[in-house]
């Protein structure tokens, strides 16, 4: 199947006068095709929301650098015109926040806001939309859906809140649906609710889903694919079976041994990973690069801090490492 | 870990039908007392000297308002809490101070507990002088040379500022500072659930090596139940206020008896597809109801999959050990045991909502530019 969105080398560089630019997202290649899940995983700072936000064109319009090409439908998004771009992001991508408290507006009621995207970009009338709203709420799992209409936010639970802003992603009937941390701020009961939805919307819609998060946990349920982030750059890319059966980065090998299960055994050791991510090497430097996982990565040669690893493919996974866990042990 | 003082060691923390209620006032002068949060409202537990007990709820359950009471930074409404035998609720001033040395709190935000204009030898050499265990500088600067290494924090740190450390360290420093007073219980809230994934493991590896080595008393407050349950001994699952399952950890997954236990375990998603795939949620319908106006009998009514015509809304579950269940193993259920039999099913329940704001004037909110604002915070 050809892809739907196609995100090549993406480099997002910050830019302030007088400082060296911070390169937060640095070279990502990706894609997604239609109806497929695909998950972006790392932790703080390794520039998920970066790369979500570089898709959607929503940067700050000043004290950035993006390069590279995102291509939707083989356009690139890139080139296009502020105002085409807010067409299609009306009409072909939407993005769900971790905070649904900061992206809903809170002096409108939800319904209005639900009602005003279908007026806008779907050319429906009043009424009809009015109709279609209650629908549409109803549809993500909001009780009493007529009522809700004119709710205004704040009176709605921090999981009815998301629910509200799915119904609003939702209303423009996207193709592409990018999540980040949607269920982060929310209980783990209700976190459950809320992954199940998504689950079912991109089973009944056939949206593609970008999920962004930094718990494996998440990934592992719901993604058919996996990347795994780093420091701004892909480290490890496998369908999610291959994954988590066999991590080959140390860095991904590492993370799944270091978090506690509940279907383990209490009270063992836990593997944890040395360091921290303040200790990271740049990728690229003028006199030669390296691996930014060098001084935490128990599988370091002296090549990792000299040379930087490429994105190589093995089979239908990709690999950035010089020396990369063996399958067999990956396994175990 | 410390099984072999399980059941035997004596008993370093009680808790006994604890409440704590607050007050939730109106008017001008926000005089009128309108109702009240019932924050906690009828906890007993008992932690065992050597031990570590975990405590595991959702969000506004009340771990933290508990944490707190047990410290004594919260008054509570009724109940006690008895320290190594003794009763708190009576101590006040240089006693209170005196026993404060002997419990201390590890919090959730090792940046805003620790001020950040002073450098973490005068961080925690301030809990030496405070609690007189001072005994000259060169001894001192030699045992607080021996914790920061005991910690894990590089040489070195002690001249160096919070600000200059990783989050991490950081909570580091926090534990080190809670350490160095000798105390026999540390109340833990939330101690790794702001810090990155690659990071957690290495304060809970910490916590439980120095746990062997100094024979600590552990009560660690965490909404993440894969957490909670590898670092205790016996676990609490707390449901709007309340405790509603204790078990041994080993016994929580495999046996948990209560509904809601049921529900927050089938919640947790496993890094492992077979797993995810093979497994069956059990989704609750609705949100968490208010702790301002919990639901009468057993609070969990209002969403339990199991609820009975009788008895689950008029009158309130204690918990009990059921037959043939592992000693400490306490469930509060009316129908516990025949759930766990089978002989009755889950039934689909209806999604209630509950307005976050109930308790605000209804209607547009005049001047305001977030959400968050509104609910003030
Ligand atoms: N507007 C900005 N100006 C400067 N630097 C920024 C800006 N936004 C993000 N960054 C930096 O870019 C890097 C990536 O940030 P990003 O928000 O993508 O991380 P993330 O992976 O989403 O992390 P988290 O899990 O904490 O949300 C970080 O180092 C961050 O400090
Ligand atoms: N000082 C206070 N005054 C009034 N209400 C309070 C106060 N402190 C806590 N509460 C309320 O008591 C309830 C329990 O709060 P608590 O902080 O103990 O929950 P928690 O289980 O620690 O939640 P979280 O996981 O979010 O930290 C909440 O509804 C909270 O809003
Ligand atoms: S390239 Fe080297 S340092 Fe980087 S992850 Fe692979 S083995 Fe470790
Ligand atoms: S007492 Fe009733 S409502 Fe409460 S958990 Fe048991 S079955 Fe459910
Ligand atoms: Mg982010
Ligand atoms: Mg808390």
């Amino acid at each position: 199947m050809t892809a739907l969105l196609e995100v090549e080398d993406l480099r997002v560089a910050f830019t302030r006068r007088g400082e060296p630019d911070t390169v937060a997202v640095d070279g990502v290649s990706f894609d997604v095709k239609p109806g497929e899940i695909v998950g972006l995983v790392g932790e703080s700072g390794c520039g998920k929301s970066v790369t979500s936000l570089a898709v959607m064109r929503l940067l700050p319009e000043r004290g950035n650098r993006v390069t590279g090409s995102i291509r939707m439908d083989g356009e690139d998004l890139l080139a296009l015109s502020d105002s085409a771009m807010r067409e299609r992001r009306g009409r072909d991508l939407s993005m769900i926040f971790q905070d649904p408290l900061s992206s809903l507006n809170p002096v409108i009621p939800v319904g209005l806001q639900v009602t005003e995207v279908l007026t806008r970009h779907r050319g429906m009338k009043k009424h009809a939309a009015r109709r279609e709203a209650a629908e549409l709420l109803d549809r993500v799992g909001i009780p009493d859906p007529t009522r809700r209409l004119d709710s205004y936010p704040h009176q709605m639970s921090g999981g009815m809140r998301q629910r509200a802003l799915i119904a609003i992603a939702l209303a423009c009937t996207p193709r592409l649906l990018i999540a980040d941390e949607p269920t982060t701020a929310l209980d783990v009961t209700i976190q459950a609710q809320i992954l199940d939805l998504l689950e079912q919307l991109v089973a009944e819609t056939g949206t593609a889903l970008v999920m962004i998060t930094h718990d494996l946990g998440v990934v592992a349920g719901l993604c058919d694919r996996v990347n795994v982030l780093y420091a701004g750059r892909i480290v490890e890319r496998a369908d999610r079976h291959e994954l988590f059966r066999a991590p080959r980065h140390p860095y991904t090998h590492g993370l799944l041994g270091s978090i506690p299960r509940l279907d383990g055994p209490p009270g063992e050791e836990l593997a944890a990973i040395r360091g921290s991510v303040n200790d990271n090497l740049p990728w690229a430097a003028p006199e030669g690069g390296a691996c930014a996982f060098t001084p935490r990565c128990p599988r370091a040669l002296d090549v990792c801090g000299e040379v930087t690893p490429l994105a190589e493919r093995a089979g239908t996974r990709l690999l950035r490492c010089h020396n990369p866990v063996p399958v067999a042990e990956g396994a175990a | 870990m410390s099984e072999e003082t399980n059941g035997s060691a004596p008993a370093l923390l009680e808790v006994e039908d604890l409440a704590v209620h607050f007050p939730i006032t109106q008017g001008v002068f926000r005089g009128r007392t309108v109702g009240h949060v019932y924050a906690i409202d009828g906890v007993s537990l008992t932690v065992r000297r050597g031990e570590t007990y975990g405590l595991v709820g959702e969000s506004g359950c009340g771990k933290s308002t508990l944490g707190r009471a047990i410290l004594k930074l919260t008054e509570p409404t009724h109940g006690r809490v008895r320290f190594d035998g003794e009763d708190i609720a009576g101590l006040k001033g240089e006693e209170l101070r005196r026993r404060r040395r002997r419990f201390q709190m590890v919090f959730q935000d090792p940046m805003s507990s620790l001020d950040p204009r002073q450098s973490v030898e005068s961080l925690l050499s301030e809990g030496l002088t405070a609690h007189g265990l001072s005994k000259g500088p060169e001894a001192d600067r030699r045992r607080l040379r021996e914790l920061v290494d005991a910690v894990g924090l590089p040489k070195g740190s002690l001249r160096r500022y919070p600000h200059e450390f990783s989050g991490g360290q950081r909570q580091r420093i926090g534990i080190a500072r809670a350490l160095c007073v000798e105390p026999d219980l540390i109340v833990a809230d939330e101690p790794v659930s702001a810090l990155d994934v690659s990071v957690q493991a290495q304060v809970l590896n910490l916590l439980s090596r120095l746990q062997r080595e100094l024979g600590l008393t552990y009560l660690v407050i965490a909404h993440d139940l894969a957490v909670v349950r590898h670092v205790s001994d016996r676990v609490g699952v707390m449901y709007l206020g309340g405790i509603v399952e204790e078990a041994p950890s080993t016994d929580l997954y495999a046996d948990p008896q209560h509904p809601y236990t049921r529900a927050l375990l089938s919640a947790v998603p496993l890094p492992d597809p077979e797993a995810e795939d093979r497994r069956e949620r059990i989704l609750l319908a609705g949100d968490l109801p208010s702790p301002a106006a919990p639901p009468s009998g057993c609070r969990f009514h209002t969403r339990c999959p199991w609820k009975q015509a009788e008895r689950c809304d008029t009158e309130r579950p204690e918990p009990r050990r059921l037959e043939g269940a592992a000693p400490g193993h306490r469930v509060a259920c009316h129908w516990a045991e025949q759930i766990r039999d089978g002989r009755i099913r889950p039934h689909h329940v209806d999604a209630d909502m509950v307005d976050e704001a109930a308790t605000l004037a209804v209607g547009a909110p005049e001047h305001a530019s977030s959400v968050q604002e509104i609910l003030g915070r």
